[in-house]
């Protein structure tokens, strides 16, 4: 008998091995220092900020490798580190506020192997540096500031209605209202009765006492708010930093998970991350001037104020109302369809801007948004020095007395969606904790890709040795199996959107040379039983391949089991290491058994042979 | 040929059997022992705390960097030397009402005042306790998850005698790697854990072969005892097992030489591991299945019954 392989087979092992090839090609080529130029709120990006980028760098003498426009984003490639540095202060001076400035280290990727979609793989902090923060956010209190709100809604609202009432008090989801007489008791039945969406009214006559039970679709969607609210302020800051391809991703119900991979100023990094952000409503001072205030002439209970995108705005310096009384804002749509913001206050916050607003019908009223951004000084301790920057976001005016719940019209659709966005950033309705963080250095991250890439080396090498000298020229084979499998594990991974390399990933590398040779070793043994056994050569290699598969596939379904049981519970470089474990498992078992009995029928398969070299 | 061992001659393996086990036996014994005595050395993964990897120019003076801490009122920091003698590592126990970002920031300040030279962050981890807490049962459950699943896996592919060798192997590399980290005090973090989860996958692997021979000699020999049929087995496979521990300890040794401090403690876990899953490949799976009288009979492929086969031919 002989052992041949159809041709078809042939070349599906190569297609194969060629295209994992193609795609881990990328990782050889290294990566550029860059500047990574995106725009921030209103701004855009187009060919004249690419020239203005680019005139700027000539000015101080910086020859960029390259400056492209790709999805709304520049980059502008260098050729050191020093100039990366040098770059992005230029182009932060020369574009202003509106812009963010990361630096970055973009592929080297030539634009062929980009026209394919093949890309380096992903590394994660522990290789590339950076800060890996979990946040928690304390869910309680964002449920009991709802649930507050709710209390001081229904006391102003059953004083309003002359409900008497004896007490209004909280007990945990739920609202209690205790009622002095029957008749109150009836009244306030039928008027909170399905008066509030999420909220489950529990009557006891004998006790007069009503409850108002938070349903558990109302508390979902509170948690899941405060959630979605801390994402996008965190998001916001992370902007502020100016980070490439940063992760701010939602991990369990109540925790957020912030990666900025690259960051070499750590510090920085976690006090911008705790800054806060707070809102305020002002009235327009319009019985004077602005042209006055503006050439000098600032009246007494007035300031001056940017706007952003427009004149500067002069405003009473009295505030009517700070962002914490927001429970709520979002974008909505008018009979006319046409786009508002609409915003909820908590009890409070709606009797303050009652007060304030019922004589200003008709006067404009602005909405300042105040940061804290940390600039680049210190003081003597050695603290990063905060900037308090305030902005009016909108002027809108009033047109009738404001409540618990009013909106903001007369804005575009683009703008409504930013000023919901700000408006609910600068509420923070539930507090948020750090409870994880992992910081690696950039110079650690280099040494683990050293010594990573070492270990893979010389594993590399000890097996290979080892296979030759063990195995002659069939272990030749196998070590072109091993060869193929490493690509493969490359190629896999740089195509997988989502795979990190970790260095417990490249551990898992490692790992898997040692133990991909299993198969081959298996393989082998059973040729030399046969041939032992005085069977032919030819039928050795086909009994040693067939009667080893059985146990090739039990051996690697029970590790594939314990990658993924390792997959779905790690945190970040565990996970790295189940899928470099996993994509080994898999790419093995094709490479040892499929790939080398390609090699073995086409070397020896197809001719009387009357020794094997084994 | 070239070969580790001849293996003419079937090696009388069960020979020593009894011996074997009463070693295990004292080994399981003496590890979980050490286990409920010593406990295992938890890592900052697990406890929770603040840890700080520092890199000096010049050799670090390791009582100079604790007394500048105590001056700050870090009195519990515990320092030490990590992998080089220019870097070093501080843990602090979890403390309340401080800042965990600033904590390490507070920290490398201090240094930089007190040395006057360039005090480089490598590192910094901080995990707070409820976190800490949340791993171990994570890990916990992932261990125990692995095992039923493996156990299914294995009971629905073999007999049940050898399903329950196989897991008691397992169960023994586990334990027997627990407790070397017990008794040696090595820390034991994450990447351990996931170590551990990998030794699991070796020794299955190792120990579903063994299996597989085993089962396939009951069926091809019928004339052998149960013993001798388990000790042609384990000397046929026995150049496969060895070959294969020596290729994944080869590379297992580059990784914990080359692989650098951070992967020493899982290149300790899974190295161990190996060696232990090789040996208990051998004697626990088989010596176990044995014990529960595995033959010849249990191991036959199953008969498919035929529809209507108990029945009368029609007339």
């Amino acid at each position: 008998m002989l052992n041949k392989y159809p041709l078809w087979k042939n070349l599906l092992v190569i297609f194969i091995v060629l295209v994992a090839a193609l795609y881990a090609l990328p990782n050889i080529y290294g990566e550029d220092p860059a500047v990574q130029v995106s725009a921030n709120r209103n701004a855009t990006i187009d060919t004249s900020t690419m020239d203005r980028v680019k005139s700027s760098l000539e000015n101080v003498g910086i020859q960029a490798k390259s400056i492209a426009l790709e999805e709304e984003q520049l980059l502008v490639r260098l050729n050191s580190d020093d100039e990366q540095l040098k770059a992005r202060e230029t182009i932060l001076d020369s574009l202003g506020d509106n812009y963010i400035v990361a630096l970055n280290l973009a592929p080297a990727t030539p634009e062929w192997l980009k026209s394919v979609g093949a890309q380096p793989m992903k590394l994660g902090l522990d290789l590339r540096g950076g800060v890996h923060f979990l946040m928690e956010i304390d869910m309680d209190e964002a449920v009991r500031k709802i649930v507050d709100g709710m209390k001081d809604t229904i006391r102003t609202e059953l004083r309003e209605e002359r409900i008497r009432y004896s007490a209004v008090r909280v007990d945990d989801t739920t609202v209690e209202v205790e009622l002095r007489t029957d008749e109150a008791y009836a009244e306030a039945a039928s008027y909170l009765d399905g008066r509030y969406q999420g909220y489950n009214l529990v009557e006891d006559e004998e006790n007069r006492l009503l409850q108002l039970q938070m349903s558990d679709q109302k508390l979902a969607e509170t948690r899941d708010y405060a959630v979605s609210q801390n994402i996008t302020i965190m998001r916001n800051r992370v902007n502020e930093l100016g980070v490439a391809e940063p992760v701010i991703q939602r991990q369990g119900s109540n925790r957020i998970v912030v990666e900025l991979p690259g960051v070499q100023d750590t510090a920085r990094a976690k006090e911008i991350l705790g800054a806060t952000a707070t809102l305020e409503f002002r009235m327009v001072d319009s019985e004077n001037d602005v042209r006055d205030a503006v050439n000098g002439r600032v009246p007494f209970g007035s300031e001056l104020m940017p706007m952003r995108d427009g004149p500067q705005q002069l405003l009473k310096e009295d505030v009517i109302l700070t962002g914490d009384h927001i429970v709520n804002a979002g974008v909505g749509y008018d009979e006319y369809n046409r786009p508002q913001v609409n915003i909820t206050l908590d009890g409070a916050g709606g009797n303050k801007m009652s007060m304030a607003t019922k004589d200003h019908v008709g006067q404009p009223m602005a909405t300042v948004f105040i940061e804290y951004k940390a600039t680049d000084e210190r003081d003597e301790e050695g603290n990063l020095q905060f900037t308090k920057n305030a902005e009016v976001i909108n002027v809108a005016t009033i047109q009738s007395r404001l409540g618990s719940s009013f909106r903001i019209t007369g804005v575009g659709a683009n703008e409504a969606q930013n000023l919901a966005l700000l408006l609910r950033a600068g509420a923070l309705i539930a507090p948020i904790q750090i409870v994880e963080e992992r910081t690696v250095g950039p110079s650690l991250g280099q040494q683990n890709i050293d010594s990573g890439t070492q270990a893979i080396f010389w594993g590399f090498v000890l097996v290979l040795a080892f296979m030759v000298v063990y195995y002659k020229k069939f272990g030749l084979v196998a070590n072109t199996a091993l060869a193929a499998n490493l690509i493969l594990i490359i190629g896999v991974m740089s195509m997988i959107p989502g795979a990190t390399l970790t260095l417990p990933g490249m551990a898992g590398i490692v790992l898997t040379v040692g133990m991909a040779v299993d198969a081959n070793v298996l393989i082998f043994e059973r040729i030399r039983e046969e041939i032992k056994a005085k069977r032919s050569p030819q039928q050795a290699i086909h009994h040693g391949y067939d009667s080893a598969l059985s146990t090739i596939a039990d051996a690697n379904v029970t590790t594939l089991i314990a990658a993924l049981i390792l997959f779905a519970i790690g945190n970040g470089p565990i996970k790295g290491f189940a899928i470099t474990l996993a994509i080994g498992i898999i790419t093995s078992m094709f490479t040892a058994i499929v790939g080398t009995r390609a090699i073995v029928n086409s070397v020896w398969g197809g001719k009387k042979l009357s020794k094997l070299p084994i | 040929m070239q070969e580790i061992i001849k293996t003419n001659e079937r090696l009388p393996f069960m020979r020593f059997r009894g011996i074997m086990g009463i070693i295990s036996i004292i080994l399981v014994v003496a590890s979980i022992a050490s286990l409920s005595v010593n406990k295992l050395n938890f890592g900052l993964d697990f406890t929770g705390g603040t840890l700080l990897e520092v890199g000096f120019e010049k050799p670090a003076d390791l009582s100079r960097v604790r007394s500048a801490l105590d001056n700050k009122g870090f009195g519990d920091a515990v320092v030490q030397n990590y992998g080089t003698q220019e870097d070093i590592l501080i843990r602090l126990e979890p403390r309340e009402g401080v800042k965990a970002e600033q904590l390490g920031t507070d920290i490398l300040d201090s240094l930089r005042a007190e040395f006057e030279q360039t005090v480089e962050m490598r590192r910094i981890e901080f995990v707070g306790p409820n976190v800490g807490d949340e791993f171990i049962e994570q890990g916990g459950l992932a261990m125990l998850t692995a095992l039923i699943c493996i156990l299914l896996y294995i009971a629905m592919r073999f007999e049940w005698r050898l399903a329950v060798g196989a897991v008691a192997a397992l169960a023994h590399d586990v334990i027997l790697t627990l407790g070397l980290f017990s008794i040696l005090q090595l820390e034991f973090d994450l990447t351990v854990m996931a170590a551990l989860l990998a030794v699991i996958g070796y020794s299955i692997n190792d120990t579903v072969v063994v299996c597989d021979r085993i089962r396939e000699t009951f069926r091809k020999f019928a004339k052998l005892t149960p013993i001798q049929t388990v000790n042609r087995a384990l000397t046929d496979t026995l150049s496969r097992t060895l070959v294969t521990s020596l290729t994944t300890i080869l590379v297992l040794l580059t990784l914990f030489f080359l692989g650098g401090p951070l992967i020493h403690g899982f290149a300790t876990a899974l190295l161990f591991g190996v060696v232990i899953g090789t040996y208990s490949s051998i004697y626990i799976a088989s010596t176990v299945a044995l014990a529960f009288g595995v033959s010849r009979d249990d191991l036959m492929p199953t008969e498919v019954e035929k529809e209507g086969a108990d029945q009368d031919p029609l007339p």
